[in-house]
C-alpha cells in the first residue's frame, strides 16, 4: 500500500494544510504572542488595533496573545485524547473482529455500552468529579475524554477486522503456521490502515469538541488557556450581547477550521476505502479536459476515458 | 426478533453500568469531599443539606459498600434520586419538570434534522458533481463548529440584532403554561433559533451518510433496471433512496448520544428551561446529588430513543427479521 493511493484532490490538500497550520501553532504559538495572555496591564474593551488586533478582554488582556498561546493547550489535550482512544480503540477492536467468539462478545458488550451512554453527560460527571488542581493537566483531562471516545472506533476496527479475518492471504499465513500476534500486527493491521487514520481524526474531532466544551462549561481550570476558556471568559462578561465579536468569534473559528480540515482529510480516506465516491483523482477542470461527464453514468462506477478509447470499444461490440 | 431482544438485553446492561458508576464514582473522590463541599459552603449549610451531601458521597452511613449499594438500589427502584443539596427539593421532582422540555427540544430537532439531510443527501448524491456539492464543505463547516459556539453566534445576529426571533426561555415570560394557542404559538416562536442551531449543527452528517450510500446505490442493478424499465425519474430516486436510507436509521440509535451530548448546551446558550441549563448550574454550585439524578435521567432517556430507533429499523428492514446477525 502507498501513500500515492489517497486521492490528491483539492479537498485533502486544504484539510491538510488547516491540519498543518494548526499543528505549527501549536509548537510556535506561545512564542508568537505579543504579551503575556494572562497580563491585564491593558485598558479594558479596547477595539481591534494596531497594537491590539483582536482587541483586549473586559480585564484589559491582550485577545490575540490568548487566541495564540491557547492554540497549545486545545490540540495537545486533543492529540493526547485521539491518540490514547484511538490505542484503545485497536486493542478492543482488533482483538474482538479476530479472536470472535466469548472473547468477541464480550469485547463487543464493552464497547456498544460506552456507545450508548451520552458522552459529554459521563464527561461532566467524571470531570466534576476530579480536585480542581487535576483539571489544569491537560494530560488528566486527554485521558479523560479518550476514555467516552474510543468506542466508535473500536467499532469500526471490528467490522473490518472480521471482513479482513477470512481473505485468502490472512488464511495462507495461518496455515504457513504464524502466530496470532503475528497475524495480527503484521497481515491485518497494515490492512486496516485506511480505517485506523479515519477512526483517529473522527477521535481527534470529537475531542477538541469535548474539551472545548468542557472549558466553556467552567469545568476546567479557568486559568490554562485554551479556546474554550476565552469563550467561557467570553459569555461569562456578556461579550456576545455586547457586540464584542472580536472576543468570542476568532476562538470559535479556529475550533471550526480544525475541525473542518479534520473532515477534509477524512474525506479524501472515505474515497480511498470506497472508490465508488472517487471522481478517478481529477479536479473539475481535468475531468471537462478529458471529456469526463459531470454526471457519472448511471450504473457506472465512474472511469477515466482515454479519448478515441470509447469508438474502439463500440466498434468491437456486436451488434 | 431476536435483533430486537439483543438490542434491550444490550440498553439493559447499559443502564446497569452508568447505575454503578454513578454509585461508584462520588465514593472514588480522594480526601474527604463532604468536609470540603461544607467548607465551600460556609455555614449556610442546615442539617437536611449535610444528609443529603453525606448520602451523595455515601458517608456517614454505618453499612459496608455492599449493603450500601443494594441499599442505593432500592431508593432507585423507588424513583429516589436523593435530595438536592442547592435547591432543597428531591431531584426526582425537579428533573420531573425540566425533562419535557428538553425531550421536546431534542425530539423536534433530532427528526429534522434527519428528515432534512436525508433528502438534501438523496438529492446530492443522485446529482453527484453539480455545484451543489459544494454545500458538502459548508456544513462540514457548520459540523465543526460546537453547537454552543453556532448557538451564540445565531443568538446574536438573528435574536439581539435583527430581532427577527424571540430569544431566551421558552415561551413569552407574561403567559402561563397551558393548553391556550397564544402559549403554543409562544412556545414555537421561542424553540425556533434553539431548533434551527440544533439543526444547523447536526444535518451535515446525515446528509454526508445519505450522500455516499445513494451513490453506491445508484451503481446497483436494480436501479439501472428501474430506469430500463423507463420509470419516472422520481420512482428511481425512490428505489434507490429506500435501500440508501437503511444505514442511517441504523445509525440513528448511536447519533442520538451525540446529538443530545451537543444539545444540552443549546440549551444553556438560549436559556432554555431543560435539563442541560440544569446540569451546569448543578455543577457550578458542586450538587452532586442533582448531577447524579440528571445523568442517571438523561442516559435512561438517551437508551429509551435508542430502542425506539431499533424498533423502527426493525420495522424497516425485512431482513432483521429473518438474519440473526446484527
Amino acid at each position: 500500500m502507498s501513500a500515492v493511493q489517497i486521492p490528491k484532490s483539492p479537498k485533502v490538500i486544504l484539510g491538510a494544510s488547516i491540519i498543518g497550520f494548526f499543528l505549527l501553532l501549536m509548537i510556535v504559538g506561545p512564542y508568537l504572542a505579543p504579551y503575556d495572555p494572562s497580563a491585564t496591564n491593558f485598558a479594558p474593551n479596547l477595539t481591534p488595533s494596531a497594537s491590539h488586533w483582536l482587541g483586549t478582554t473586559s480585564l484589559g488582556q491582550d485577545i490575540l496573545s490568548q487566541l495564540l498561546t491557547g492554540a497549545r493547550a486545545t490540540m495537545v489535550v486533543a492529540l493526547v485524547a485521539g491518540l490514547v482512544a484511538t490505542f484503545l480503540a485497536i486493542g478492543v477492536g482488533v482483538a474482538a473482529g479476530y479472536l470472535g467468539g466469548r472473547a468477541d462478545d464480550g469485547l463487543s458488550l464493552l464497547s456498544n455500552v460506552f456507545l450508548a451512554i451520552p458522552g459529554l453527560p459521563l464527561l461532566i460527571v467524571i470531570d466534576s468529579y476530579l480536585p480542581v488542581a487535576e483539571r489544569s493537566n491537560a494530560f488528566v483531562i486527554g485521558l479523560i475524554i479518550s476514555l467516552t471516545g474510543w468506542a466508535w472506533g473500536a467499532r469500526v476496527l471490528r467490522a473490518q477486522t472480521m471482513s479482513l479475518r477470512n481473505r485468502d492471504f490472512v488464511e495462507a499465513s495461518r496455515i504457513i503456521g504464524e502466530s496470532r500476534t503475528r497475524i495480527m500486527v503484521a497481515e491485518i493491521a497494515p490492512n486496516l490502515l485506511p480505517v485506523l487514520a479515519s477512526s483517529l481524526l473522527f477521535t481527534i474531532l470529537y475531542a477538541i469538541g469535548a474539551y472545548v466544551t468542557l472549558a466553556y462549561v467552567g469545568l476546567t481550570s479557568t486559568s490554562v488557556w485554551n479556546w474554550g476558556t476565552m469563550l467561557y471568559w467570553a459569555q461569562a462578561n456578556n461579550a456576545p450581547l455586547s457586540n464584542e465579536w472580536y472576543w468570542f468569534v476568532p476562538p470559535g473559528i479556529c475550533i471550526a477550521l480544525v475541525g473542518t480540515g479534520l473532515a477534509l482529510v477524512n474525506f479524501g480516506i472515505d474515497e480511498f476505502i470506497n472508490p465508488r465516491l472517487r471522481e478517478g483523482g481529477l479536479s473539475a477542470r481535468q475531468r471537462r479536459r478529458i471529456g469526463m461527464p459531470r454526471r457519472p453514468r448511471l450504473g457506472f462506477t465512474p472511469v477515466r476515458r482515454v479519448p478515441g478509447a470509447m469508438t474502439r470499444l463500440s466498434a468491437s461490440e456486436p451488434r | 426478533m431476536r435483533m430486537l431482544l439483543r438490542r434491550l438485553s444490550l440498553y439493559l446492561v447499559t443502564a446497569w453500568v452508568a447505575i454503578t458508576a454513578n454509585f461508584i464514582l462520588p465514593r472514588l473522590m480522594p480526601g474527604n469531599p463532604v468536609e470540603t463541599l461544607i467548607g465551600q459552603l460556609q455555614g449556610r449549610v442546615t442539617p437536611q443539606q449535610v444528609r443529603a451531601i453525606q448520602l451523595a458521597f455515601g458517608m456517614g452511613l454505618k453499612q459496608n459498600l455492599v449493603q450500601q449499594y443494594f441499599g442505593y438500589l432500592g431508593q432507585l427502584m423507588h424513583g429516589n434520586l436523593g435530595v438536592s443539596i442547592t435547591l432543597s427539593a428531591p431531584v426526582s421532582s425537579i428533573l420531573r419538570s425540566a425533562v419535557p422540555w428538553t425531550v421536546g427540544l431534542i425530539g423536534v430537532s433530532t427528526i429534522l434534522s434527519f428528515l432534512v439531510g436525508t433528502l438534501a443527501g438523496t438529492m446530492l448524491g443522485w446529482t453527484r458533481g453539480s455545484r451543489f456539492d459544494s454545500l458538502i464543505p459548508l456544513t462540514t463547516f457548520f459540523q465543526a463548529v460546537p453547537y454552543f459556539f453556532l448557538g451564540t453566534v445565531v443568538l446574536l445576529i438573528f435574536g439581539s440584532n435583527l430581532h427577527w426571533f424571540p430569544v431566551l426561555g421558552a415561551y413569552s415570560s407574561n403567559l402561563n403554561p397551558g393548553w391556550s394557542w397564544a402559549f403554543v404559538f409562544s412556545l414555537i416562536r421561542y424553540g425556533e433559533l434553539p431548533v434551527i442551531t440544533i439543526v444547523l449543527s447536526s444535518v451535515a452528517g446525515w446528509m454526508l451518510g445519505m450522500r455516499n450510500m445513494m451513490i453506491t446505490m445508484v451503481a446497483e442493478d436494480f436501479v439501472l433496471m428501474a430506469v430500463a424499465k423507463g420509470l419516472p425519474r422520481r420512482k428511481v430516486i425512490m428505489h434507490a433512496a429506500r435501500n440508501a436510507v437503511l444505514p442511517s436509521v441504523a445509525n440513528l440509535s448511536l447519533a442520538i448520544g451525540l446529538v443530545v451530548s451537543g444539545a444540552l448546551l443549546v440549551e444553556l446558550v438560549f436559556n432554555y428551561p431543560g435539563v442541560g441549563n440544569l446540569l451546569l448550574q448543578a455543577v457550578l454550585n458542586e450538587d452532586y446529588p442533582l448531577i447524579q439524578g440528571i445523568f442517571l435521567v438523561i442516559t435512561m432517556t438517551v437508551l429509551a430513543a435508542n430502542l425506539l430507533a431499533d424498533v423502527m429499523y426493525f420495522i424497516l428492514d425485512p431482513r432483521t427479521r429473518t438474519e440473526a446477525a446484527i
